[in-house]
């Protein structure tokens, strides 16, 4: 497997200033993800996973280095240009879900194409499909509250992949459910790895999850190491 | 739109506190609609007066007369085109609590200078020829059922005695603001009664009422008139029909300074309102907002959401207040006339009621929407994950 990485990260660093005090984060860390991968990030509590992951989604500033994605530096990038970066090439996943809950779920799953070119019908259409692909035909109509945890959740991913993006980021996204809503949720994110070819780049502390990835890095006092 | 059903679900999502804004809002216009409809009404007098006009009286004070005799050589002055004798009348109907304004007028004249007082060609004739005829107007006419023709006695104060006179006429206002609760009478039938009863007083007037043809010479044709009289033994003060209404609203000034400061402190009390409305639903909604940014949605996109949800519930309490408005001042005018004869809410009123409507729910939003806009995300979700 020789493939052109996705994703090259450079000498990365990142600290945080609290009063006085300066909390170094991430320090000079580099390494590529390959087109196709499904990166697990693992490490402590406060290790910095969350904050190396917002980096890469271009949700959080870096303080040095670089992040290369499908050729952009995306840490030269302005606020507004990042946000219609992320608009194209980024689908998150949180462990909280995250839904807007005056929504119903297909309206959920819509909300990112707002920002294309596609008409009312074509919206809901690609809509209904990401839905369909996450195992929720039937419930379109439902509001967040009215769903479970894992179903949620799948909504999110619907929401994720309905505008096509090339990465797939998610945090902790099984951290809040049960173990087998968590196992439907690391097969769903497989499937999309391995059938539709999403670049999945998650977080989680969550052994059994990180099984599913194809490879474990871990990020333990600022540095990354693959994990054995 | 997605968009816009979001603004609306988002605006009503608390159903209670936006209710609670909306009739805030709307309360607080009606208000300050209410207020400046008052402050309308005790100006009436002073915006119905006409640039075309002038009054002159004695310089000493309004109660002292002036010699009727002053009307040929105030007629005589360059840029006069009318004069007219006029008295406060006094007159009572009955009961003091009846009060209505009277004056006793040199009636065809008079009615050349207030065209605003529109009569039938048949009526004013019939009134003009009767000595003891009088005109009133159509609100008085309702407000004790008079028609032409019925006879009416005054109890006069000023000028002792009982006065009877007959209705000849009945006027309507041209222009919303005149006022349409006067009665007048013939100032000759007034002073033919004075010649017999107290021959001191007959031959003397209040004031004279004066028409000009250029209403930019006002201020050098008052001087002229009351050079003719200065160092006689009653000199005149002149000055325009406007300034002279203003003479009679002057002396509550205060009150009126009052009413006019507190129905802006009305409006500032439910833009603090409707700000707190605003603050609280965007730091409730922060981590949402975080959402929409990190989907792409840019920051400006996410302030103007905001603000159109602020706009939402403020025009909504000011539709309200347009339509209350009317209704309340309607009841008033009918339990008020005779307080204020000229009770209406003017256009202007009407009008503000909106802008303000506008002017609340964009300050209200204003700093609230700044900060959803330039929302950090990262630390947003910092704050709820
Ligand atoms: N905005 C911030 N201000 C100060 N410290 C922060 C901020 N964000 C994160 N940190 C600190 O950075 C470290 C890494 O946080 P995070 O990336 O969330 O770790 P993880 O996801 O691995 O638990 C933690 O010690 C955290 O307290
Ligand atoms: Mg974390």
């Amino acid at each position: 497997m020789t493939q052109q990485p996705l994703i090259e990260i450079a000498h990365l660093s990142k600290s945080y200033r609290r009063g006085d005090q300066v909390i170094p984060v991430l320090s000079d860390i580099t390494f590529d993800i390959a087109t196709g991968e499904f990166l697990a990030l693992i490490g402590p509590s406060g290790s910095g996973k969350s904050t190396l992951l917002n980096c890469i989604a271009g949700i959080d500033a870096v303080d040095a280095g670089t992040i290369t994605i499908g050729g952009t530096d995306i840490t030269t990038l302005s606020e507004g240009e990042l946000a219609a970066w992320r608009s194209r090439h980024v689908g998150f996943v949180f462990q909280f879900y995250n839904l807007i809950p005056v929504l119903t779920a297909l309206e959920n799953v819509e909300l990112p194409l707002l920002l294309t070119s596609l008409s009312a019908r074509a919206r809901q259409e690609h809509a209904l499909a990401a839905l369909t692909a996450v195992g929720l035909p039937d419930r379109t109509d439902h509001k967040p509250a009215q769903l479970s945890g894992g179903q949620q959740q799948r909504v999110a991913i619907a929401r994720a992949i309905v505008t096509d993006p090339d990465i797939i980021v998610a945090d902790e996204p099984t951290g809040d459910l049960d173990r087998h809503s968590a196992a439907d949720i690391m097969a769903l994110l497989r499937r999309l790895n391995q059938e539709l070819n999403k670049t999945i780049v998650m977080v989680t502390h969550d052994h059994r999850a990180a099984e599913a990835a194809h490879l474990v890095r871990e990020l333990d006092k600022g540095e990354l190491r693959v994990a054995p | 739109m997605l968009l816009l059903r979001l603004i609306f679900k988002n605006a009503f999502r608390h159903r209670l506190r936006s209710m609670l804004t909306i009739v805030g809002v709307a309360i607080a216009l009606t208000a300050f609609g209410l207020m400046r409809t008052v402050l309308d009404a005790w100006n009436a007098g002073v915006s119905a007066s006409s640039a075309n006009r002038l009054v002159t009286r004695n310089a000493v004070s309004l109660t002292q007369p002036l010699p009727y005799a002053y009307r040929g050589r105030i007629r005589q002055v360059t840029g006069v085109d009318i004069v007219a004798a006029g008295n406060w009348f006094g007159g009572i109907y009955l009961d003091e609590k009846n009060f209505f304004a009277n004056f006793a007028v040199e009636a065809e004249d008079f009615f050349r200078l207030y065209p605003e007082l529109v009569v039938t060609p048949a009526e004013q004739k019939a009134f003009l020829t009767d000595r003891k005829g009088a005109v009133i107007g159509r609100k008085l006419a309702d407000r004790f059922h008079w028609r032409v023709g019925d006879t009416v006695t005054l109890r006069g104060t000023i000028f002792p005695g009982q006065w009877p006179m007959t209705i000849r006429a009945i006027y309507k206002g041209a222009r919303p603001d005149t006022d349409e609760t006067v009665l007048y009478l013939h100032w000759s039938y007034v002073d033919e009664v004075m010649k017999k009863t107290t021959p001191r007083r007959a031959g003397q007037t209040g004031f004279f009422m004066i028409g000009i043809g250029d209403a930019t010479k006002a201020a050098e044709i008052s001087k002229d008139i009351d050079a003719l009289f200065r160092n006689s033994q009653a000199e005149t003060l002149t000055e325009t029909e406007k300034a002279f209404q203003m003479g009679f609203v002057s002396m509550s000034e205060a009150i009126l300074m009052a009413i006019t400061v507190v129905s802006y402190v009305v409006i500032g009390i439910i833009l603090a309102v409707a700000a707190n409305t605003m603050a609280m639903s965007a730091r409730e909604r922060l981590g949402e907002f975080a959402v929409l940014k990190t989907l792409g949605f840019p920051g400006p996109t996410l302030g103007l959401m905001l603000l159109a949800e602020s706009l939402l519930l403020s025009l909504s309490g000011a539709a309200l207040a347009m339509g209350l408005l009317p209704a309340i001042t309607d009841a008033f005018t009918k339990n008020l006339a005779q307080y204020f004869p000229i009770f209406f809410v003017s256009r202007e009123t009407m009008l503000l009621l909106p802008a303000f409507g506008v002017a609340v729910g964009v300050l209200a939003a204003a700093a609230p929407a700044v900060r959803v806009g330039t929302v950090r995300i990262a630390a947003a979700f910092r704050r709820i994950g």
